[in-house]
């Protein structure tokens, strides 16, 4: 199918393209240079913005504990039920949605490409079959390595390379994308019903501390030349003081970025910047992060904004969740401890006139706004977690409007608002920096090539917006844009129309993404054999699945997508 | 205008499926009369705030869910979730009521807030679920977990009680002045009261008095009628 977009507003900061009116055309999929005007079908996007598909680089979508979270929430989504209509099936949200639900939603705003960022691997099987049923949208996800038993021993142990060895075979196992480490030492300490205190306490049984499990990990990222950073979930989430925590985070893997490439991912870093020592006297610990990120060039960061909803929470962070389950004394589920992680669910209610809720609410902004550089910050809630993916739009205004922001302060705690920092930031964003911290920024991030860009030869993914940027002023009709980046003029997905007025028009699958390691079980590798018997060895005695059936095979996804990548040095 | 209902999984007219006649000699008083047995329709009077409902027959899930005032009157029985979540206004039954009666949806913690449900017949599982106000009063029986949860409140059995009674309450009294099989290893016995008195009303006794429910921290009063259980007492040993 041939496709001409004509003079919309384009916004495009991977190509460094800011709001020019131009034509972007389509063929077979991809962005090409002209098409035949008479073959083509012409959308007409005047006074319209025309972006690439936006990207969500942490939203929790698919597995085990999301569908856990799913059956705890009837009440959830007897409030948000969607009939079936010609093209789209039937489903209930609102903060755990139904998986097509979820395909269609994040396309009718606009987004093609999500990432489900914790997937325990014994639990990779169940989240690929809950991804291949989100339409639309292609995704890639990443296995929760950081307390994988292997890699605790392979990095106890010193042994880098095998440890690299074995991480790309997990990663190939899972059919994952990136490392994803969720509070490092904590989730195997809480398998004992512990937890770790800091960077630098030992994990229990393993003779090994969260610094070195990141260090370790950070080098195996880089031996394996993942096309991401490793992507971190901070210890000490969620608890009064932890912004330290969080600076360490980053400066412990400083000296291990040996380019301007970012070498660590820090993610829902709202819940990891709170000041204090209590939750009486817990403040915004986003100045001084800001100051770091402003000065270093190895990190990004996403925001994990918090929306004033009814919401479900949802980490492979076990102790944290059972924490949160004392604090709201709400029912909830804790998973997986038995499998590589651990995890909890835990139903929340962010309250406005809560102190602590619309502290956490001031901080994601303060983040985002004191953040000077965009390409280092990216949109997200931490779906569900802040709260549900359907509130970017509300959060944009945020970002773009002073007045929206001023307006939601006025409604907020009191003691909140006095100490919140909003008030003394004029920033606004413009149309442009949204363009990057909701999909170019995050298409960097990713290492997504044909991504986040409408470049000649990229991806054919494309999100129209009904705004003219001449005649709105965001900063004051932050109204009209919200509305605007809720529902899509048009969603392009692969070259195909999918959304038009904020209505799927058509559905299909979308792709997944993986990372193919070439070389990796070669046959020829000696050791490797060795590490893979010794695997086999250990799953018979421990694990509950057999090796053989562990592994996913690319014929077990509707849609593969294999991305392949030379390793350095395995 | 016409209102639409769902039918199944169709919209459908309201006229389509009942007939419907309007009276306007009683001025503003608004009052909805329901003949026949609608025993599968299902959110009466869901959200109502005021007005009166009176149902002339038998009526489906979800009655009066959520309303916060007005009254609404069912001739025969009310199937599950009558007065679910409520808040206010008033409900009576004059035949019986299904299970859940005034408990909230699954799942959610928003248990009945205020407002009064009265049964002339028997009520089934689960009766004030989560209560956090309000009064539930069954002149019949009721069966297991009677104010399981609830926090705060008043439900008054005049029958008897399956078991299971104020499982996990917090708050609230419970008052049971019929038999009952025995009392949850997780309550204590604290008096003996000659009787209790309900918004004035005085309901004689004498009554067993518990607290419970321990295993959840809970203060929760729980009144059983000494003559109606002899069986129960053994707790009196526990008194001196």
């Amino acid at each position: 199918m041939k496709l001409i977009i004509k003079n919309g507003f384009v916004y495009d900061p991977l190509n460094g393209v800011d709001g020019e009116q131009m034509d972007i055309c389509v063929e077979n999929g991809k962005i090409v240079e002209k098409v035949d005007e008479h073959e083509a079908k012409a959308i007409d996007a005047s006074g319209m913005i025309v972006m690439p598909g936006g990207i969500d680089i942490h939203t929790h979508i698919a597995g085990s504990e999301v569908n856990s979270g799913r059956l705890l929430r009837p009440e959830d989504h007897v409030r948000d039920v969607e009939a079936k209509t010609a093209v789209t099936r039937s489903g209930v949200g609102y903060s755990v949605p139904s998986t097509f639900t979820t395909g269609y939603r994040y396309a009718r705003m606009g987004y093609t490409f999500l990432c489900n960022p914790s997937m325990p691997p014994l639990e990779a099987r169940h989240t690929h079959e809950e991804l291949d049923d989100t339409p639309i949208v292609d995704k890639a996800t990443f296995p929760l390595l950081g307390d994988w038993w292997f890699v605790l021993e392979y990095l106890g142990d010193g042994l880098i390379k095998e440890c690299a060895e074995h991480v790309a075979w997990m990663i190939m196992a899972t059919k994952g994308y990136a490392i994803k480490i969720v509070n490092p030492g904590g989730l195997e300490a809480w398998g004992f019903g512990r937890n770790v205190k800091d960077l630098d306490d030992p994990v229990p049984y393993f003779n090994i501390t969260p610094r070195e499990i990141i260090r370790g990990l950070c080098k195996v990222n880089s031996i394996l030349n993942l096309p991401h950073t490793i992507h971190v979930h901070t210890n000490r989430l969620g608890q009064p003081g932890n912004y330290i925590t969080t600076i360490k985070t980053m400066d412990c893997v400083k000296d291990l970025a040996s380019s301007d490439r970012p070498v660590i991912h820090i993610t829902h870093c709202q819940f990891s910047a709170f000041k204090g020592d209590s939750w009486a006297n817990m403040r915004s610990g986003a100045e001084e992060i800001a100051k770091y990120v402003n000065a270093n060039k190895h990190v990004t960061l996403d925001m994990g904004q918090v929306i004033f909803a009814d919401t479900t929470t949802m980490t492979a962070d076990g102790p944290w969740q059972y924490t949160l389950y004392e604090l709201s004394g709400n029912k909830w589920v804790n998973h997986d401890v038995e499998v590589e992680t651990s995890s909890g669910i835990v139903p929340f209610k962010y309250r406005r006139k809560s102190y602590v809720h619309a502290t956490m609410w001031s901080i994601g902004l303060e983040l985002a706004l004191l953040i000077k550089d965009p390409w280092k910050i990216y949109l997200t809630t931490d779906h569900p977690n802040g709260g549900p993916f359907t509130e970017y739009p509300r959060v944009i205004c945020w970002l773009m409007s002073r007045k929206a922001r001023e307006r939601t302060l006025k409604k907020i705690n009191k003691k909140a608002r006095a100490r919140s920092l909003l008030p003394s930031i004029d920033r606004e964003y413009t149309f442009y920096d949204v363009a990057i911290v909701t999909r170019a920024g995050q298409a960097r991030a990713l290492g997504l090539k044909g991504k986040g860009h409408l470049g000649v030869g990229a991806d054919a993914d494309i999100a129209i917006y009904n705004v003219d940027p001449r005649k709105i002023d965001p900063s004051s009709d932050y109204k009209v844009i919200r509305r605007a980046f809720a529902r899509a003029a048009y969603t392009i997905k692969g070259g195909e129309i999918v959304v038009r007025d904020g209505e799927i028009v058509r559905a299909f699958n979308g792709r997944t993404y993986w990372i193919n390691f070439s070389g990796v079980g070669d046959p020829a590798n000696k050791a490797f054999l060795e590490a893979t018997e010794n695997l086999r060895k250990r799953f018979r005695e421990y694990w509950t699945v057999e090796f053989d059936n562990y592994f996913i095979p690319e014929r077990y996804l509707k849609a593969s997508a294999p991305i392949n990548i030379e390793t350095k040095g395995v | 205008m016409r209102l639409k209902v769902w039918e199944g999984n169709k919209r459908r007219d309201l006229s389509d499926l009942f007939d419907i006649k309007v009276d306007w000699s009683n001025g503003d008083e608004i009052t909805i009369s329901l003949n026949g047995d609608l025993i599968k329709v299902r959110m009466v009077g869901a959200q109502m705030s005021k007005g009166k409902i009176v149902v002339n027959g038998n009526i489906g899930m979800h009655l009066g869910e959520g309303m916060s005032g007005g009254e609404i009157i069912v001739e025969g029985y009310a199937d599950s979730w009558a007065g679910g979540s409520m808040k206010g206004g008033r409900i009576e039954i004059k035949g019986s009521a299904g299970d859940y009666l005034g408990a909230p949806y699954r799942g959610s913690p928003e248990g009945m807030r205020g407002g009064t449900i009265i049964v002339h017949g028997d009520a089934g599982r689960e009766v004030g679920c989560l209560m956090r106000g309000g009064l539930i009063r069954v002149y019949g029986s009721v069966r297991h977990f009677v104010g399981v949860n609830m926090i705060d409140g008043t439900i008054l059995v005049h029958g008897d009680c399956a078991g299971k009674a104020g499982g996990g309450m917090r708050g609230g009294r419970i008052i049971i002045c019929g038999y009952i099989p025995s009392i949850l290893p997780t309550f204590t016995i604290e008096d003996i009261r000659p009787s209790v008195s309900i918004d004035g009303e005085k309901i004689p006794g004498p009554f067993y008095r518990f607290i419970g429910d321990i295993a959840d921290g809970g203060d929760g009063r729980l009144f059983i009628s000494k003559p109606k259980n002899p069986h129960l007492a053994f707790y009196e040993k526990y008194l001196e």
